[in-house]
């Protein structure tokens, strides 16, 4: 094969009307344009989807008080009876957990000396942070000591540290917490939008204290329970059966809240990681019916380059004759006109890539919906564009190649 | 200057068209032989073969039946890509209409048939170069078909026909669309070439250009009418074209 001459033949009739050319590319635009924002939507969410189960850790279960119904009305989530400290212990003695710790969380109203900011507060054990797989970028965390005295310490997320204190100097500051002084000792590194309990809602909006001060100093005990928490989160042994666990879990649960056999739970053990998964599953049958719908959107951009190539080759006729006649062979035309069809795709593609990567991050502006443009996507966009003019150029290509060279140089 | 070997050699060659449900026999047995030094004019009237046989020779078109050798090659035993090669190394056309691409200058038209070259054919723009300047349009190369007049055009096609050291040039009525003056030009372009060795076969109507030719062979319905070697006719016609004008 010629290449060289095919290459500059294909690229010549390109560039020799371009306005016939930009229309024919005008579907393969469309199509790349939309494949790349389908794909980056779909990456996007896959790659939200992985940091929030990292952010949840795999292997962590969450005991949360069921629904209470009141007079055959659903009181909503966590309205049961809640968790005491016993229960708490009870879980943590299970021969799986690796660590547990029961939290309280509540309401709080955080004053500094620079600025006020409503946000919640949990309390904690001092594995609260191995349980949340949460580390403390600056300062440090509670110790075990201060878990069990109490101290009037808490460590704080990004988004309050940064609304509280504005100057950036956190470590060793006093705040007011619902009226009670306390002292930042530390800064927890982000988490972002959670996955886990209250998900959706920003992790970083938080305060973190040991649980005894913050029940009897800040939230408050509960009527009915004493020492209680909201919920408990057990981090499970690495290499255990998560589901097992949860079993486990769930039959220690009944016995302690005296659950007959046959009486619906009123409390939940939630592995939530599981749960992303399953919204991961959804989010991944979307993107790919979403480019789906993309990929049909090229191959109609992929007929009308055909439609275009063969008029070509029509208008063509003559000068495919003389080209044969002067020696080109069947390949050398069927190279030329192929090369024709697949440099208007890829030349289309670039251009939908380009309008792709504007949609992109136009889109990510104003959704703050993740997107991801990775160089898989490029090369998917690409390679889908270059893949429809060889599939739709090809069999123009070939008709030009099987024209009969005496018929084709007396075509007028 | 005949060698013994002719370089055409045509033998019962019968070229049958389908025209719905007739037939036309545009060849209809014809033999012959053409050496290698030959200048031949082919004539005759219109629909009397001689283009079908134009076609044949220049690998262009398949006989009915009947058998023919290009440079001591069967063209039956040759597949398409072959037939194209041999139109590559071993023919040059010139045409009626020039048949240049528009688009592309004279340098580039001249270049074509060296880029198709399978063959090494050394410096591609040299030797592009080397035949715009043997046809006098040296100064020329970079002017399109449109920049030119008909009869640079086709000396643009005679020097693309030369690019790749043909053996036969094969002509179609190469003076067809040319006014006398610049007739007289290109035949003697053709019969310089000649000169140098290449075997020119033209096709026409017009005894002036004919009468360039050392020998005629005259088509009718498809048959060789008559084959007639013509050095002192030439002559004379040329003189008698030459006082014409003066």
């Amino acid at each position: 094969m010629k290449y060289g001459v095919a290459i500059s033949s294909a690229t010549e009739a390109l560039f020799s009307n371009p306005m016939r050319s930009l229309l024919t590319m005008l579907g393969i635009i469309i199509g790349v344009a939309s494949v790349m924002v389908m794909m980056s939507i779909g990456e996007g969410a896959k790659a939200a989807i992985e940091k929030q189960i990292n952010s949840v850790g795999t292997n962590v279960l969450t005991l949360q008080p069921g629904n209470m119904n009141r007079g055959g009305r659903n009181q909503g989530g966590g309205s049961g009876r809640p968790f005491s400290e016993s229960d708490v212990t009870a879980v943590a003695d299970l021969p799986f957990v690796e660590a547990a710790s029961g939290i309280l969380s509540g309401q709080a109203n955080a004053v500094s000396e620079e600025a006020n900011w409503v946000t919640t507060i949990q309390g904690g054990s001092a594995s609260f942070f191995q349980v949340n797989n949460w580390k403390v970028d600056e300062g440090r965390e509670f110790t075990e000591q201060e878990a069990q005295g109490g101290a009037a310490v808490v460590v704080i997320g990004k988004t309050a540290a940064t609304n509280l204190f504005p100057d950036g100097n956190v470590i060793g500051q006093r705040i007011r917490v619902n009226g009670v002084p306390v002292e930042v000792i530390g800064i927890l590194e982000s988490k972002g939008q959670g996955g886990g309990p209250g998900m959706g809602q920003d992790r970083d909006d938080t305060l973190v204290g040991p649980l005894s001060m913050v029940r009897n100093r800040i939230t408050g005990g509960n009527r009915w329970v004493s020492r209680h928490v909201s919920r408990i989160q057990v981090l499970v042994q690495e290499g255990y059966d998560v589901a097992e666990a949860q079993d486990e879990a769930t039959t220690v649960m009944r016995e302690r809240r005296r659950i007959e056999p046959g009486q619906q739970d009123n409390f939940m053990v939630v592995n939530f990681a599981d749960m992303i998964k399953q919204r991961a599953a959804v989010a991944e049958t979307m993107s790919t019916l979403l480019a789906f719908t993309a990929a049909v959107s090229l191959i109609v951009g992929g007929v009308g380059v055909m439609n275009i190539m063969l008029v070509s080759v029509t208008e063509r006729t003559r000068e495919i004759g003389l080209r044969m006649a002067i020696g080109a062979r069947g390949g050398d035309i069927l190279l030329q006109f192929l090369f024709e069809a697949i440099a208007l795709c890829t030349l289309g593609g670039l251009i939908g890539m380009a309008i792709g990567w504007v949609g992109v991050f136009g889109y990510a502006q104003i959704s703050s919906a993740p997107m991801v443009v990775s160089p898989i996507i490029v090369a998917t966009a690409l390679g889908a564009a270059a893949s429809v003019g060889l599939i739709f150029g090809f069999f123009p290509a070939r008709r030009a190649a099987q024209l009969d060279p005496i018929q084709a140089l007396r075509y007028d | 200057m005949t060698s013994t070997r002719p370089i055409i050699s045509c033998r019962d060659l019968t070229r049958v068209y389908r025209m719905g449900d007739q037939e036309v026999r545009a060849l209809d047995g014809v033999s012959l032989d053409i050496h290698e030094g030959e200048f031949v004019a082919i004539m005759g009237p219109s629909g009397s073969g001689k283009s079908s046989l134009m076609n044949l020779i220049g690998a262009l078109d398949r006989p009915t039946s009947g058998e023919m050798w290009i440079n001591g090659r069967a063209l039956s035993e040759m597949n398409r890509d072959e037939l194209a090669d041999l139109r590559n190394e071993t023919l040059g056309f010139v045409f009626q209409q020039f048949n240049l691409l528009a688009r592309q200058d004279a340098f580039q038209n001249v270049r074509l048939p060296l880029r198709y070259a399978r063959k090494d054919v050394g410096d591609i723009d040299a030797r592009a170069r080397a035949c715009l300047e043997m046809v006098g349009l040296g100064t020329r190369m970079d002017h399109r078909p449109m920049q030119l007049s008909g009869g640079q055009q086709q000396r643009v096609a005679i020097a693309r026909a030369l690019s790749n050291y043909p053996k036969i040039l094969l002509a179609d009525e190469p003076t067809g669309a040319l006014d006398s003056k610049t007739t007289v030009e290109i035949m003697h372009l053709m019969q310089e070439l000649n000169k140098q060795g290449i075997t020119v076969v033209v096709i026409t109507h017009e005894n002036e250009v004919a009468a360039y030719a050392k020998r005629q062979i005259h088509f009718l319905d498809g048959k060789i009418e008559s084959d007639t070697a013509h050095p002192e006719l030439q002559a004379a016609n040329i003189q008698t074209l030459n006082g014409g004008r003066a």
